[in-house]
């Protein structure tokens, strides 16, 4: 399939470096952030305009290469995992900011650019983009588009896909497709809530126009240290029943806050079973309300509370949190990030079952996560060298996210499915909707060779598992062969 | 509102009053109330499904004027009914198609919760799944979202009658390509909406009306200006000479952002915004035609005949026959005209989505034109 043919075709493309089929010079994009899984690409396309891009994948299309794009390479499910055959389709070289609307607050910018560059490039204006995975300074808008990243402030402001206005599309048939734009509607399905989210499964994404909003004026936050982690848990959602939508609502417990503690000094309590963070926002007026009532909540559930006034006790405080993951790789060679998410009414139990769970397989587990809506991080900590515990890990990590599914939530909440969860998949759909599934990307890509094999498990993947959901009895395609 | 959900649909609110209290200790969901027949709907899209015969989805039909379907078959989801989940802590909802909106809306105000979608309900009547299917958002979308931003998930029977379930009623999901909002706003013609969950909004602490004077023009530089200034506005209308702004939070919150507009004067008219959403101001009466336009953020819109919503990017004109501006779209309330998408290239892949959920085409024929232009 990947023959000299196809390599003169795309080398015609590009200019002669743009094309890297060397075996060391692709090595670097043998991965992405899922780093336990490797593969190298049959080659590797570094476009710098959209024009090249189109003359990749119609070379592609001819040759019937698969396509396999990447952004920064900094997802975290393995849905940038090149194809020993394929081609990988970088996109970081399309880095300029075409737009600022200050009339419309919206940005239009090539998907190769930063997700925090857009704020840097509009902070003077009063403005920001507001999702902001913590990869932020790596990540790229395409990378967000593809896996509807969210972040520590989608509670309040929600997600990619609420804050993205429109997209241009190119697919692997050579059509462009301009989805969505500056209305707030457009005749027809809405396409552009389908490609978000969409791992690079239906298209490739080479514009987007987001959303800018105003920089709110005030900001606190505050810090409430528990003695029960379930206490904790119940408390989210008090806070939420309370009629109080914080930016953002973070969760710690002790194994997390003294990995924390003994990696920035952030100053959290070490004795505590669990802290929240909870950071309001908005006008003065609006945050001295908040702030009153989050803490009347909080110390209603004997919670210890602190408030950070200051801009550098707030930058302090949320430091922790952002070195959550890092510390937690100083407690053990190896961790395991999960990424379910839960009902906040399940987050007390779930999180004592985690805790029973990891007794029981002896693995440790540190909890860092977006409390406030339900999205769980546990870090199941490991030792790549010790024998059997890679395997153990990813056990427990299954029966951790079945759990989610078992309480009615979701075995992603911002990381995608990519390879890593396409068994979860099976668990979580039954055949009727993966076949819908496939369906639908057919009607994008019917060649098949965008992304193949991510996101959305086969059916023939998920029957062998035996994890086969059966609605009503009725097995689609009666006709296959069951193992 | 209340007398409409009582009067027209007893038996999806009757008992509504055992499930309130119900929900608020529940941990789990709770099913039983209003009518759950979603086999025998299952069973009607899988009998068309076979026969080929076309199927017209149908509620309380107060959304007529926006197209209805010519089909040999009609399916009425008006009488599944019932709120299935609703759990105040996680500011979600899960309802049956054919709930009442006016039920849902009594729920939540009990709860001093709200669809942060507002959706119209035009001659006080409209159900939970016509809200989705059409996508229709009030006077508060540029601020609080549209339908599709708050969609969880959807159940519904695609055209070959398989009962399908997507989303959930997590907050954040990325498990499979996004289907319940693909469904939103496509007209049932991908699939029959059984129930869908949505996320809600806690209602502000206070909300005021703020009015002032102006022609199009000065009130299109203001709401300009304005959007990209941190206050709590929750919905603008400009019309017959006046601009009404809608601010929403703390009761300080909006005593500051009223002088910061410099529009000390208040409209005490709270019902103002429903009306405007159900077309029941008197602007909206009469025979003229009636034409919405969506304009792009940013872009002038300075007709002073028009009423002007959301910022300045929904406009409607009583005039019949009315020029998109560029890069916006318009669509005729009265008379009736179907959406059509012109595109040929977006016509094309739109086909191609209707053919992966409803091979046959039974589902709500004609009401949304693919033929590329």
């Amino acid at each position: 399939m990947t023959t000299r043919e196809a390599e003169t075709a795309l080398r015609a493309c590009l200019p002669r470096n743009d094309l890297v089929t060397d075996s060391a010079a692709v090595r670097p994009f043998e991965t992405d952030g899922l780093t336990a899984i490797r593969q190298k690409p049959w080659a590797v396309a570094l476009p710098e305009n959209v024009d090249q891009v189109r003359a990749v994948l119609s070379a592609c299309r001819e040759h019937g290469v698969p396509v396999v794009t990447r952004g920064a390479g900094t997802g975290l499910s393995g849905g940038a995992r090149p194809l020993a055959e394929g081609l990988l389709l970088v996109l970081s070289k399309l880095r300029s900011i075409r737009e600022i609307d200050l009339n419309a607050c919206t940005a239009t910018v090539e998907p190769g650019v930063t997700n925090l560059s857009i704020s840097q490039a509009v902070a003077r204006h009063g403005l920001f983009y507001a999702p902001d995975p913590s990869s932020q300074i790596a990540c790229s808008i395409g990378g967000n588009v593809a896996e509807n990243s969210g972040g520590v402030h989608c509670l309040k402001y929600g997600l990619t896909v609420h804050n993205v206005l429109g997209i241009r599309v190119q697919t692997f048939e050579g059509d462009e497709l301009v989805l969505g734009g500056k209305t707030h509607d457009s005749p027809g399905y809405d396409l552009l809530a389908a490609m978000v989210g969409s791992e690079g499964m239906l298209g490739v994404v080479t514009e987007v126009t987001v959303k800018l909003l105003p920089l709110p004026r005030a900001k606190r936050v505050l810090l409430a240290a528990f003695d029960d982690v379930e206490v904790a848990g119940d408390a989210v959602g008090a806070i939420i029943a309370a009629g109080i939508l914080p930016a953002g609502l973070e969760m710690m417990d002790r194994l997390a806050i003294n990995a924390a503690e003994d990696f920035v000094h952030a100053g959290y309590p070490r004795d505590a079973a669990a802290i929240l963070l909870c950071e309001v926002d908005g006008t003065e007026q609006e945050v001295q309300a908040d702030v009153a009532r989050v803490r009347d909540v909080l110390e209603a559930r004997g919670a210890r509370v602190t408030l950070a006034e200051t801009e550098p006790e707030q930058a302090r405080l949320w430091q922790g949190r952002k070195a959550a993951f890092p510390a937690a790789g100083r407690l053990a060679p190896d961790y395991y990030c999960m990424d379910g998410t839960i009902p906040r009414a399940e987050l007390g139990g779930v999180l004592r079952r985690i805790g029973e769970m990891s007794e029981e397989c002896g693995l440790a587990v540190a909890n860092v996560f977006h409390a406030g809506d339900g999205n769980l991080h546990p870090l199941i900590l490991y030792d790549s060298g010790a024998p059997g515990q890679l395997d153990q890990a990813e056990k427990l990590g299954g029966q951790i996210l079945s759990l989610c599914v078992q309480v009615g939530g979701t075995v992603t909440g911002e990381h995608g499915v990519g390879v890593e969860k396409l068994d979860t998949m099976c668990e979580q759909f039954g055949a009727l909707e993966l076949a819908q599934f496939h369906r639908l990307k057919e009607a994008f890509d019917p060649a098949g060779l965008m992304n193949p094999g991510k996101a959305i498990p086969t059916l023939a993947r998920c029957s062998e598992l035996g994890g086969m959901h059966v609605h009503g009895g009725e097995l689609p395609f009666p006709e296959l062969e069951r193992l | 509102m209340a007398a409409n959900c009582r009067s027209q649909n007893s038996s999806a609110c009757k008992g509504q009053g055992a499930f309130v209290a119900r929900a608020e200790g529940a941990a789990d969901i709770a099913s039983g109330e209003g009518r759950d027949d979603a086999e025998a709907v299952v069973a009607t899209v899988a009998e068309c499904a076979a026969s080929g015969r076309t199927l017209a989805i149908t509620g309380h039909r107060s959304k007529r004027f926006l197209g209805e379907a010519q089909a040999e078959e009609t399916l009425s989801v008006a009488d599944y009914t019932g709120i299935m989940a609703h759990r105040p802590n996680e500011l979600v909802l899960t309802a049956r198609a054919g709930t009442p909106l006016a039920c849902i809306e009594r729920l939540l105000r009990a709860h001093r919760q709200m669809l942060p979608f507002d959706p119209p309900q035009f001659g006080g009547n409209g159900t939970f799944g016509g809200a989705i299917a059409t996508g229709l958002a009030g006077p508060g979308r540029p601020w609080r979202g549209g339908v599709r931003d708050s969609v969880l998930g959807v159940e519904i029977v695609n055209g070959k009658g398989e009962r399908l379930r997507f989303g959930g009623s997590v907050i954040k999901n990325v498990a499979g390509y996004d289907v319940s909002r693909l469904v939103t706003g496509s007209f049932g013609t991908l699939g029959v909406i059984l129930s869908a969950s949505v996320r809600l909004l806690p209602m502000p602490e206070a909300e005021q009306t703020l009015v002032r004077e102006c022609d199009a023009a000065r009130a299109g530089r203001w709401l300009r200006a304005w959007s990209r200034w941190p206050l709590p506005i929750t919905a603008t209308c400009f019309e017959g000479g006046l601009l009404r702004v809608r601010v929403s939070g703390a009761q300080t919150a909006i005593a500051d952002a009223a002088m910061e507009l410099g529009m000390p004067m208040r409209d005490p008219n709270a019902a103002f915004w429903q009306r405007v959403r159900d077309h029941e101001h008197p602007w909206f009466h009469g025979y003229a035609p009636l034409t919405r336009i969506a304009i792009p953020r940013g872009t002038p819109f300075e007709r002073n005949d028009a009423l002007i919503e959301w910022g300045g990017t929904q406009a409607w004109l009583r005039e019949a026959d009315v020029a998109p501006p560029p890069e916006g779209h318009v669509r005729s309330y009265r008379p009736t005209a179907r959406t059509a998408v012109s595109n040929p290239a977006l016509a094309r892949y739109m086909q191609r989505i209707k053919e992966a959920f409803d091979p046959k085409a039974i589902l709500n024929p004609g009401l949304l034109q693919l033929d590329p232009a």
